[in-house]
This record gives C-alpha cells, structure tokens and sequence, in this order.
C-alpha cells in the first residue's frame, strides 16, 4: 500500500480535480455564438404567432396523420420486402438469386423521387391492371395517391432493409442453424423460430434508422399527391403567406415524431437484446436515478 | 443378430479436394456406447456430422437404425432425400455439441421444448412437463427460466442434453461434449453421460476424456487421418494399443 500521506486507503479519498481550463473556454465560445443565432431569430421578420396557431389546427393535425400513416405502412412493406429478398438471395436456386439481387440493385440504384413519380404515372405505362382470367381494373383509379405513396417508399425501402436483414442473418453463428437441423426442424423453421428472432438484435437498430428516415422521406411522397404534413403547410402557406412559420409547424412535428420513435427503438432494441447479456442496460430513467443516488447500482 | 443402430461401410467424404473420410466401416449396436477416439483433424465430427446428415457422404453406405441415411431405395436406385424426410430422421437423433449451441433468446425450458413442439407436435403442456423431468434430470430444476448467458458452460451442456433428450432419441451423438468446459465442470456433464449410458442410451461419443472411454465406452474406436486404425474392447485399445499410430497418439494424451 502507497498511500503515504494521504493517509490509509480506508478512508474516502479527497484530492483536488483537474482543472479543465480548455473545456471552459470552448463551452463560452459556443454559448456565445448559440445566444446570437437565438437573437438573430428572435429579432427575425418571423410571425412566431401563427406557427403557434397552425400547429394544433385541424388540417395539420390530419396531414401529421398521414405522414405517421404512410410512413408506417411503407415501413412495414419494407421489412416485408426486405425479409423476403435477403432469404431469396441466399436461396441455392439461381433464379431466386438472381431476381433478389436486381430488386435491390435497380430500387437502391435509382432516385426515390423517380420511383414516386413513376409509381403516380403509372398509367402512362399500364392503362389497365389485370391478373389473366382473375381480376381487372383501371389503373388510374387503383392507383390512389396513398397507393403510389406506400409503393413507392415500401418497395425502394425494401431494398434497403434486405441489405439489413442479410446482415442480420449473417451475424448468427451457424451452430445455431446446425444445433436447429440436428434437432429435426426443417429450414423454414429454423429461420422463423431460430435465425430471424436473433437476427433482429442486428436488424433493430438500423431498422429504427430506416424508420425515422421513412418519416421523414415520406415527404417525398408529395410527388405522388399524397397529401402529409408537408404539403399541407405548404398549401396553407399559399394561402396565408406565411411560409416559415408554416415550416415551422411541420418541422417541429417531424422532431415530435423522430423523438418519440428514437425513444420507442431504445426499448424495442433492451427487447431484443433478451438472452445476449446477462443484464438488461439499464433504461435511461433507471439511469437518471442512478445518477441522483449515486454508490447504488 | 439385431439390426446395428449406426453401420458405416466404406463411408468416404471430400470437402473439394481434400479427402477427410478414407473408408469408415463400423457399426454400433443398440444400446452400445461407442467412443471415438483420434488425433485433431483425423475426421471425428466430419464422420459424426454424416450420421446425421449434416454432412454428405460421397461414397459407400451409411445406415442408421437399418434406414439409409440421406437416401431412399427403391427399386435397386438412390433417390436423394427431401428436406423434410432428413428433417424427419435426424428428430430421431439427438446431437450434442462441443459448443452448445443453445439458443440464447430461449429460456432453459424453452430450449427444451421448442422441437418437440415444434417437431413432434407436442402439445406446450405436454412438453413443458417432460421438459421439467429431463431437466431435474441433468439436475437443473431450478434452471428452467435461466437464458444460456446466465449460465456455466457445464450446466449449459446439461440443458443441451436434456434439449437433444427431449425428441426421445434413439441415437445420440456427442461431439467433444466436454473440450470447451473448464476443468471442475468436466465431471458434472459425464456424469450425466453416465447414467444415459446406464440407463442403455446408444451413443457415439468423440472424446478426448480416456477415463469415461475406459470407463463407460463399450467399444473405443482409434481415427486416424480419415480411417479406422484399431476398434475394440476400450480397456484393451487403450491400455495395451496395438498400431504404432494408436500407440503414438496414446502416449501424448495419457
Ligand atoms: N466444411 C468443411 N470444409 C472444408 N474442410 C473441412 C470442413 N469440415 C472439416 N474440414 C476438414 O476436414 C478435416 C477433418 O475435420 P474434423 O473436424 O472432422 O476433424 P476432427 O477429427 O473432429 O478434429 P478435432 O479433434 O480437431 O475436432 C480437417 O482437415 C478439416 O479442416
Ligand atoms: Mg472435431
């Protein structure tokens, strides 16, 4: 034991911190320049007032609906999409291969922008739908605006989430698949019961991403005429001539609907992390009382 | 003469180039314990893995229970097995692996239950109870809603047992069962071992524990480089070996 003067090690240790003069002068620095970026808005020609009154109106009300609608269900299409083409792009049968392979080659290689467009236009190409001898209709009037929206962002999402689940797939060991198989499970089952639920700990957190993008490219969806929360303001703008604060309204519901997911994809990933650890992580509100009581944990 | 649970003749299998199965034959009766000795790399999970079709042999006969494995005869011809008709063979044998492979976002119970569910269409209350037996068994009844992370390598073997137990095996095969296990746990999984054994279990065991292969074996059998090199009665093979090689490997790992 080298505690010398300082006494013995049984007693708490006082000793004086570090001075962190650096840190004090960059946290000035920036302090400073946040206080003229705040003046500068404040002082700004902005009607802060209507943003206040447009952001609990009905209409915008509706189209943050519609954003949270379209963004889910073209999340949901992706995940879909996605699972299918990564099990076919490791099928052993070429053809599965190879169609998987150019979904995601011709979705994540072309604009999302495009897509919608052509998704909306889809007429041009197709006057009419039909399933030989099963079903037949008019394309113009199947494809709404919300179809052309959910296929459009569910469909390029897709391609983007078979990339993350063929990752996912990758990361389980393959004495799982062999321990599954020995125990008499055929493939399908093995993937369902076994590979997928453990796969998810590293699809989760890229997928939580995909979602918070899909909020917010579900905006794009405005080339197809489906009308969310961005197009909305917009329209109100045109009509009140108040464009930023209008900007505002969407955008400060967009940081709503990004923070409250970021907070549902930290629980969901605790979820599945089950079995990986011997302990949960702690939740950030366990952490917050931790910090309060310190020496208990 | 009954029918021999495991018999291999001329079993021969390649991964490309390399030749890693030269012409096994053997055979093990049922209730036998059969261990299977040998140098690393000498074929002993590749020819484990092929009895239950993990692997694919590239020549001769493989039959387990009388039932060739991987393929159907008929008529003089080999047809290829569907998936599902391994699947359905391989329910009847029960593998146990040097790593565990349990799965580990399942409880210790639901290791247990998830392919006789699953597989044998069991019902849950019906397999949750034969799982709490097979687990008081390898004596973990208080382990049931334990996840593999929170568990010893020892008792995770243990539920791996009692995992492969749970599909009423008639065959099990244990792939260097205890090698990834710390010394002190090493007793706790044979002992478990043992009284399968006892109890008339037919295994075939790659091992490197030449106690229990003296002990439990019925018949050791000493691979080498892809073929059987001396087979017989464990307390012979083992304390008077016979071939040069079987002397050699011997003396390294007494
Ligand atoms: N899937 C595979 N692809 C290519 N080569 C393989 C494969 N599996 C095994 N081998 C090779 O086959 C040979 C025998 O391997 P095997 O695992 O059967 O040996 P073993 O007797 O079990 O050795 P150990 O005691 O180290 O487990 C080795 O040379 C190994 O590299
Ligand atoms: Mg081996």
């Amino acid at each position: 034991m080298t505690d010398g003067a300082a006494g013995t090690g049984v007693d708490p240790i006082v000793a004086i911190p570090v001075r962190h003069w650096g840190r004090w002068v960059g946290a000035v620095g920036v302090l400073a320049l946040v206080a003229l970026l705040v003046r500068a808005f404040v002082q700004a020609d902005i009607h802060y007032g209507v943003t206040g009154d447009y952001l609990f109106s009905h209409v915008v009300l509706v189209g943050v609906w519609h954003t949270l609608e379209i963004s889910v269900a073209a999340q949901l299409l992706g995940v879909g999409l996605g699972v299918v083409a990564a099990v076919m792009r490791q099928s052993k049968n070429p053809v599965m291969g190879g169609v998987g392979w150019f979904y995601v080659w011709f979705f994540r290689g072309t604009p999302l922008l495009l897509q919608l467009i052509l998704w909306y236009n889809l007429a041009a190409i197709f006057p009419t739908l039909s399933i030989p001898g099963l079903w037949h209709a008019d394309t113009n009037t199947t494809i709404t605006p919300f179809l052309a929206a959910l296929l459009g962002l569910g469909i390029n999402e897709g391609a983007y989430m078979a990339e993350i689940v063929r990752a996912g797939i990758g990361s389980v060991d393959s004495g799982q698949t062999e321990a599954s198989q020995a125990l008499g499970m055929t493939q399908g089952l093995t993937l369902r019961r076994i590979v997928l639920p453990q796969a998810m700990r590293v699809i989760i957190p890229p997928t939580g991403n995909e979602f918070i993008n899909m909020l917010k490219s579900s905006s794009l969806a405005t080339a197809a005429q489906f009308t969310e929360v961005l197009r909305t303001v917009q329209t109100l703008a045109g009509q009140n001539l108040e464009l930023i604060p209008m900007l505002f309204v969407a955008a400060i519901w967009y940081l709503v609907l990004t923070s409250v997911f970021s907070v549902g994809q930290y629980y969901l990933e605790r979820r599945f992390a089950r079995g990986a650890q011997r302990e949960l992580p702690a939740t950030p509100f366990q952490r917050v009382l931790r910090g309060i009581r310190p020496g208990r944990t | 003469m009954t029918t021999p649970m495991v018999l291999a003749e001329g079993v021969r299998k390649s991964f490309g180039k390399l030749e890693v199965l030269k012409g096994i034959d053997l055979a093990v009766q049922p209730g036998e314990v059969c261990c299977l000795l040998g140098p690393s790399g000498s074929g002993k999970s590749t020819f484990l893995r092929c009895i239950n079709h993990l692997e694919q042999i590239n020549r001769g006969r493989l039959y387990v229970d009388g039932e060739l494995v991987g393929y159907r005869q008929q008529g003089g011809r080999l047809y290829e097995q569907r998936e599902h008709e391994t699947a359905a063979k391989r329910a009847h044998i029960g593998m146990v692996f040097q790593r565990f492979n349990l799965f580990p976002h399942m409880t210790a119970l639901g290791n247990v239950i998830e392919a006789p569910v699953r597989v044998l269409k069991q019902s849950k209350a019906e397999a949750v109870a034969s799982g709490h037996t097979l687990l008081e068994r390898v004596g973990l009844a208080d382990k049931l809603n334990a996840y593999p992370a929170q568990l010893s390598g020892g008792q995770q073997q243990r539920v791996a047992i009692a995992r492969a137990l749970a599909m009423k095996p008639k065959l099990m095969l244990f792939d260097e069962p205890t090698s990834a296990l710390d010394p002190e746990l090493v007793g706790e999984v044979l002992d478990v071992m043992r009284g399968l054994a006892k109890d008339g279990m037919t295994m075939v065991v790659v091992t490197h524990e030449m106690g229990f292969a003296r002990d439990v074996g019925d018949t050791v059998v000493f691979m080498d480089d892809g073929v059987v090199v001396e087979q017989g009665d464990p307390k012979q093979v083992i304390d008077n070996p016979q071939h040069p090689r079987t002397k050699a490997f011997l003396g390294k790992v007494l």
